[in-house]
């Protein structure tokens, strides 16, 4: 199964582990992700807060260098929810909005054509390969691990343009942590802001918001939270406060986990709360 | 500057929120009050103005109160006003407008270090065409003159390998210039 890859700026720098966990398991799954030639940044956060057009075109610079690379697929994954929520809308406003697609397209230097579709790579394991395929890698079933899937905001919202699930209570990382055997809790904060890039500016906060979700999290039974957003994971990993911090994991890392993966050691010293001796205690790593 | 009530009659104004109408299509004009966008606004608590009262105020006319708000930059766009509003007002849409418009006029704005992490940020992806997490923070550090916080946090990162010391550029970064030139420093007068 082959895809074209957006791979996003993060996977190089602070979620490192993500890239290494992604990369084992699509291999292990023989899925293909093939990287486009020379993307941008998507804008992240920043573009469109402070220029909504240069929100816009710069995610959309990245459809047309897809659309550009007809040897690969179509199907232009994503593996960062903020660059798929970038690429996402620039996307619906191309398709949607004649005015603002020419606008965009004069900016840009290109013409649209709508054949590149933009796809989460939590949604696409999910769906193309589905319960079947993916519960029959499992090796070690997940199910001494209590944990809540944390989707935060750029995954699913806004509802029209990310398309993905019911905006309140997505299930696909909770449906894709059972198939793994996870003891997957629910809890009501799972698509709840974590402060964003707020805790560069506003630390105190964040850490007030973070604190919140941890909370919940315990509350909810959870030893540890699973989320697909580096951003989400970054303020969950280093502003939890108190002695007894949860190890805040990608969902490819559990998957490589469940599947047995190789090199797993090279993910978790990567993590600033060691999820070591969690999955020691539960007898997953020695 | 503060809001306060006072004993005049209050005119309203539609001229803004028709303006706000025009530029982003969302139709602030439906709001009906019913602060289910305050009460789910994980940052609420940290503004002058809650979102629902946003609304008002645009309903008011009162522009130059919003644009020197508080409010248009804690919002951090994670839309859950817009998932839970029954009347599909997408709030955050508008608080990108109001904060373009504010730095297009220059106003001063009461959080600067905010406002600033969002220009640092963009013209960092002007000269590299993607982020480079060390100079994108140097830079910001050096102009907020916000030295010392987080500077541990930022200091485990970096040796656990996750700040690279050197940026990677695009190879269109012209391509990514000229999207620059034709937005953002039309917008703002190339100052960077």
């Amino acid at each position: 199964m082959k895809f074209s890859y957006y791979p996003g700026c993060t996977v190089h720098s602070t979620a490192i582990e993500y890239a290494r966990s992604i990369d084992a398991v699509v291999a292990a799954l023989g899925v293909e992700l093939a990287e486009i030639e020379d993307w941008n940044c998507c804008g992240a956060a920043a573009a469109h807060s402070i220029h909504r057009k240069l929100g816009l075109a710069l995610p959309a610079r990245n459809i047309s260098q897809a659309q550009k690379q007809t040897h690969l697929s179509p199907d232009l994954v994503t593996s960062c929810p903020g660059c798929f929520n970038a690429l996402k809308r620039a996307d619906y406003a191309l398709r949607n909005d004649e005015e603002t697609r020419k606008e965009i397209e004069e900016t840009v230097g290109f013409a649209y054509n709508g054949e590149v579709r933009i796809r989460s790579l939590m949604e696409v394991l999910t769906h193309e390969l589905g319960e079947e395929v993916l519960s029959a890698k499992v090796k070690r079933p997940l199910d001494r691990l209590k944990l809540v899937c944390y989707y935060g905001c750029a995954l699913v919202r806004p509802h029209a343009v990310t398309g993905l699930e019911n905006p309140e209570n997505p299930m696909m990382m909770d449906n894709l942590m059972k198939w793994m055997g996870a003891d997957v809790r629910d809890w009501s904060y799972k698509t709840e802001c974590c402060g964003a890039d707020l805790a560069l500016t506003h630390g105190d906060m964040v850490q007030k918001i973070v604190g919140r979700l941890i909370d919940h999290a315990r509350e909810a039974g959870a030893e540890a939270v699973v989320t697909s957003c580096g951003l989400c994971q970054a303020n969950l990993d280093m502003r939890q406060t108190g002695t007894d911090p949860l190890p805040v994991f990608y969902f490819t890392e559990l998957m490589g986990v469940a599947m047995d993966l190789p090199n797993r050691k090279g993910w978790w010293s990567k993590h600033i709360v060691n999820p070591g001796p969690l999955l020691a205690r539960l007898g997953y790593e020695s | 500057m503060d809001y306060q009530l006072t004993n005049q009659p209050v005119r309203q104004d539609p001229s803004f929120a028709n303006e706000i109408i025009e530029a982003t299509g969302v139709r602030v004009d439906r709001c009906y009050q019913c602060m289910t966008c305050t009460l789910g606004c994980p940052v609420a608590d940290a503004m002058d103005f809650p979102p629902n009262q946003v609304m008002r105020l645009i309903d008011l006319g009162a522009e130059e109160i919003l644009l020197s708000s508080r409010t248009i930059w804690m919002c951090v766009t994670c839309e859950t006003c817009f998932a839970r509003c029954p009347n599909q007002i997408d709030t955050a849409a508008v608080m990108d407008y109001l904060r373009e418009k504010a730095t297009a006029k220059g106003i001063a704005v009461p959080e600067e270090r905010i406002q600033l992490l969002h220009q640092v940020f963009a013209e960092n992806i002007k000269s590299f065409g993607k982020v480079h997490e060390a100079t994108m923070l140097m830079a910001y550090k050096l102009k907020s003159k916000d030295f010392f916080s987080d500077m541990g946090i930022g200091l485990k990162l970096f040796l656990k390998g996750k700040i690279p010391l050197f940026p990677s550029k695009v190879k269109g970064l012209d391509e990514v210039k000229r999207i620059f030139e034709k937005t953002y420093d039309q917008t703002f007068g190339g100052k960077s």
